[in-house]
């Protein structure tokens, strides 16, 4: 490991605490103690969790090859079985878990 | 006395953070793993779990490292996938905001995980509430340094193909959407989320889609406000 790399390893720790760190403690900033809400923030409230959780998935999924050899089959077969597992047993862990090694499975041996 | 009250909220507080603490030790090893294999060992996790302390932009982290991205990419990037802990903190206002002891670390500590048990709990009376919820933050905060410091104290002696484990924070973000997609009748914000990213991804390339995403989820769930609003002013009217 290198200077420059301690150095921006240090700057990007700082840099992704500082930003956490707003997300968490700005509502308590701008609302203190008997303040209200406006009606719009309470919307953002109940919709945006929602909204984020989609925009996070396609996050992940957004480098998936579509035209390559195999279409990004490993990753559609790997979110399609999480998704029937958890609407099944809605046991965080087992989805999880069960995903993951199937999808490492999927890429390892299957899928080469 | 002060002893009897902190074993108290200990005792009711531990058994509610089990699942978080399975959760936890697996999705943090697997981090502590991932830090490892990427150059970047034990120190660097326990920095990240201890002052960052936030599972999916951790994950994306690792990415952030390893490519040497500009700390302020980092740090827009992490507003953009915290944006969502600003409406927990919204949720926790009423009872957060007027607590007097570790109100600073209790805001702080609150991850998706922690968010889940703490709104969903009502404390009884005779119990010290805020060691509850300081129990309940600093077990689940524990456990999470624990295993990220664990996988990657592993991670050098690691020997089989880890290509493929950081599917798990894919998988996460799958278990969460599907979760709420199975409590949640009005689809429309889910869809508004996956929909605008998708375009935005074709329009803008997956390097720069998520500054135009956010803004598109913006303004189409203003729109969705506006037309409520507008429904509601007929209704009255």
């Amino acid at each position: 490991m290198d200077r420059a790399m301690v150095i921006n390893g240090i700057c990007m720790v700082a840099a992704l605490a500082a930003a956490t760190m707003i997300t968490r403690f700005l509502p308590f900033v701008i609302f203190p103690q008997g303040k209200k809400m406006p009606g719009f923030m309470e919307h953002l409230g109940k919709t945006l969790p929602y909204a984020a959780m989609g925009l996070l998935v396609v996050y992940c999924l957004k480098d998936v090859n579509v035209s390559g050899n195999f279409h990004g089959l490993p990753e559609f077969l790997a979110v399609a079985a999480i998704a029937v597992v958890h609407w099944w047993k809605e046991n965080t862990l087992l989805s999880i878990g069960a995903g993951t090694v199937l999808y490492m499975v999927l890429v390892q041996i299957v899928f080469v | 006395m002060m002893e009897n009250r902190k074993k108290a909220a200990f005792r009711y507080a531990f058994p509610r953070t089990v699942p978080v603490m399975v959760g936890y030790l697996f999705l943090g090893t697997a981090y502590g793993i991932l830090m490892k294999v990427n150059g970047y060992g034990c120190f660097w996790a326990l920095a990240m779990s201890l002052l960052v302390y936030a599972g999916s932009l951790q994950y994306v982290g690792v990415t952030l490292l390893a490519s040497m991205a500009h700390p302020l990419y980092g740090f827009l990037m992490g507003l953009m996938i915290n944006a969502r802990h600003l409406f927990y903190g919204i949720s926790m206002l009423g009872r957060y905001r007027s607590l007097k002891r570790f109100r600073t670390y209790l805001i702080f500590s609150l991850t998706d995980e922690t968010f889940s048990v703490v709104c969903s709990e009502k404390i009884p009376d005779a119990l010290d509430r805020e060691w509850v919820y300081l129990w309940i933050s600093l077990l689940n905060q524990a456990y999470w340094v624990a295993g990220s410091v664990a996988g990657s104290l592993a991670g050098g002696l690691i020997t089989f193909n880890t290509k493929g484990l950081d599917f798990a924070l894919t998988a996460l973000f799958v278990v969460i959407f599907t979760d709420q997609w199975k409590h949640q009748k009005d689809h429309r914000p889910a869809l508004t989320g996956v929909a605008a990213s998708v375009l935005c991804v074709l329009i803008f390339g997956s390097g720069n889609f998520i500054i135009p995403a956010m803004v598109l989820i913006l303004a189409v769930l203003s729109l969705q406000y506006r037309g409520k609003q507008k429904k509601e002013a007929e209704r009255v009217g």
